[in-house]
């Protein structure tokens, strides 16, 4: 099948597919993923929870919310949104990534509609949803303001998008690069490229000029000593998050 | 990965509950009521027949529920049926360096509640009345089923759920599997998980006895040669006791009959309470120190003493079983609102590390406090004199002795400093 016309870099998705496989495992490639995800995931719960009125307590919070989860990779997160209720849709430009997805839904007894397909071929598709997810994507585009346009297309008015990415600094290029993949090895050397990096200011600035409101920031912090993540209203300088809504 | 015959038998399978403990003793229960209470289905699975664990007769044994294990049981809707009558706050710990045959000697160690602003450090509260309470909360819990008189003869893990076979040979189906099924815990032993541990050679002596004189909330805990004995108040005049001795000297002490055992007992701490005699049943439970290598494998998490059976020197035992309670109830609830799937080794690993270092640091304290106490060496014994003198006489490190006491310190779970989770 022939990858839809898109923004995403070719020798990007090819750097994934080899990762794909991996996914899962907890210790394996993607363990700094697995590491960040419940942080990620208690900042993505309480905002749609905040924004659509739903009570975390209960069973099935996010139920009758359409989420989309862009570079869905292996479904780490479109896998925790289904659990909780809402129709999910996983959107991967890499290929390889989907099969892995959909075994893994598949075994934890979850329904997720996991597709090989761009945001903009879905924007242009007039798909329509709730949420967005847009989550460590953004740095890896070749026309950030494009493909945040066609976020936008994709929400609902007053539906809600969250973006995360990560800061263009020397402490980013040390942590991010030089760290997680030329020290600790925890991601393929490559990765990232620093120069795509994205400082929070320029981000909210081009999620307005694509539409979209922004209402909150957040960094996500790694603390050494705990080997844990959390969430710093403060200190947004490696790797933060965004929340926006579009209007009504 | 991609077996078609796999699938079919996962698809196959509904769950019973979305949680299967196996073990309805204490820890058991106390976690099922946390987790059905943020939502989750739990069945509990045990051995014996619901009536043999509510036996209506004082049966001599009772624990020593630190506060933080008292918050906890209100939390979960258990210390509402204790009875405010069945529960003795402890208002003082005195601890004493005791000469087998002479009584304590002067120097001790006091330990006053009015030291912290939360509360007495704990209370005891007799077993019949702490099972009574689990049972009275259990009915009251529609996300709990009990099965009685059943054992696990196999279980199975795959990639999406635990598979309980019973005997008679029917099944239960969950996503999680925890064993609360003490320390010979047959979850832990289905899973290949091995255990360290050593003997102490002492076998504890519990019982429980009615006294002349009032006991006034005061807890005591004599060190002596053989091993350490503790005197926890009951309500009324009646107090637990807890006494351990080398092997061959408890089985002989055990086996005199009542007016021997009490005159065994009265010169080991002297006559401070009047005249004795018992109230209840006597029990022998040989010391030994069991500690699971993992607490957590793929789809299963052991707690209690099932993970760590400890010397019951301070009565830490249930106290400990409970934080692991309050911790794992937190981690899966808080794994299962953010749509983790609560049951992956990535979530329990969470619950294993928040566990793992605040029981060896106990198992290891209290190892050491034994062989510190549990022996006659003169230098030692005037170490420990000192040291108590020392303890005893600065009020900060009071404070905190105190605070250790009631179980508040370290990382708590919510439950346990009675919040909701």
């Amino acid at each position: 099948m022939q990858a839809p016309q898109s923004t995403v870099d070719p020798s990007e998705i090819a750097k994934f597919e080899a990762m794909a496989a991996e996914w899962w495992d907890p210790n394996g490639k993607f363990k700094p993923l697995h590491m960040l995800n419940p942080c990620r995931l208690d900042y993505i719960t309480q905002q749609i929870s905040g924004e659509f009125d739903r009570d975390l307590t209960s069973r099935n919070p996010f139920s009758g919310l359409r989420v989309l989860d862009i570079g869905c990779g292996g479904g780490l997160l479109s896998e925790p949104m289904a659990r909780l209720g809402a129709t999910v849709v996983g959107a991967d430009a890499a290929e390889g990534n989907l099969p892995v997805a959909r075994i893994h839904a598949e075994q934890s007894g979850l329904e997720i509609d996991y597709r090989h397909t761009t945001a903009e071929a879905m924007a242009e598709a007039g798909e329509q949803f709730d949420v967005v997810l847009n989550m460590e994507v953004v740095e890896h585009v070749s026309d950030p303001l494009a493909y945040l346009t066609a976020t936008q297309q994709l929400l609902r008015p007053g539906g809600l998008e969250i973006c995360s990415t990560i800061n263009r600094n020397a402490k980013s290029f040390a942590m991010a690069i030089v760290g997680a993949e030329i020290v600790m090895r925890w991601l393929p050397r490559g990765t990232h490229e620093w120069s795509k990096f994205i400082t929070p200011d320029e981000l909210c600035d081009l999620l307005s000029k694509a539409g979209l409101t922004p209402v909150d920031r957040k960094g996500f912090l790694f603390n050494p000593i705990t080997w844990g993540w959390s969430i710093s209203a403060r200190d947004l300088s490696v790797n933060y998050v965004t929340a926006s809504t579009k209007p009504k | 990965m991609d077996n078609p015959e796999r699938k079919r038998i996962v698809r196959r399978m509904k769950n019973t509950s979305d949680i299967l403990i196996v073990g309805g003793g204490l820890n058991g229960p106390a976690l099922a009521l946390a987790l059905a209470q943020t939502g989750f289905t739990v069945t509990v699975i045990d051995a014996l027949p619901q009536t043999a664990l509510q036996d209506e007769d004082f049966d001599g044994r009772g624990y020593a529920l630190a506060l933080a294990s008292q918050r906890l049981l209100q939390q979960v809707g258990v210390w509402q049926h204790v009875g405010e009558d069945n529960a003795q706050p402890m208002l003082e710990i005195k601890v004493t360096d005791g000469h087998a045959g002479q009584g304590p000697s002067p120097f001790f160690m006091h330990f006053d509640h009015a030291e912290i602003e939360e509360g007495p450090m704990g209370y005891m509260v007799e077993d019949r009345y702490l099972r009574r309470a689990l049972i009275n909360a259990l009915e009251n819990e529609p996300n709990i089923t009990m099965i009685n008189q059943r054992t696990v003869v196999a279980q199975n893990v795959d990639v999406s759920g635990v598979t309980l076979t019973l005997d008679g040979g029917d099944t239960l189906r969950g996503q999680l599997l925890i064993g609360s099924d003490g320390r010979k815990s047959g979850t832990a032993q289905r899973a290949g998980i091995k255990r360290s541990g050593w003997d102490y050679g002492q076998t504890a002596l519990v019982c429980a006895i009615e006294h002349e004189k009032p006991h006034q909330g005061i807890a005591h805990q004599f060190f002596m040669p053989p091993g350490p004995l503790a005197i926890l108040p009951l309500p009324g005049s009646r107090s637990s006791i807890v006494w351990s001795e080398s092997t061959a000297t408890a089985q002989a002490i055990h086996a005199l009959d009542n007016d021997g055992y009490i005159e065994a007992l009265r010169p080991r701490f002297g006559d401070f309470l009047g005249d004795m005699k018992l109230a209840g049943k006597r029990f022998t439970y040989p010391l030994n120190l069991t500690i699971a290598n993992a607490f957590i494998d793929e789809r299963m998490a052991l707690v209690g003493d099932a993970a760590h059976g400890m010397h019951p020197i301070a009565g830490q035992g249930l106290n400990a079983g409970l934080r692991d309670v309050g911790a794992l109830a937190q981690v899966l609830t808080e794994a299962s609102r953010r749509g983790e799937d609560f049951a992956s080794l990535l979530v329990l690993q969470r619950y294993q590390q928040w566990r793992r270092f605040d029981v060896a640091t106990l198992a290891a304290a209290t190892d050491v406090f034994n062989r510190l106490f549990s022996n006659n060496n003169p230098v030692l014994r005037f170490g420990r004199d000192i040291g108590m003198g020392v303890v005893g006489s600065l009020p900060g490190l009071r404070r905190s002795f105190v605070r250790e006491a009631a179980g508040l310190t370290g990382d708590l779970p919510n439950l346990l400093v009675g919040k909701a989770i």
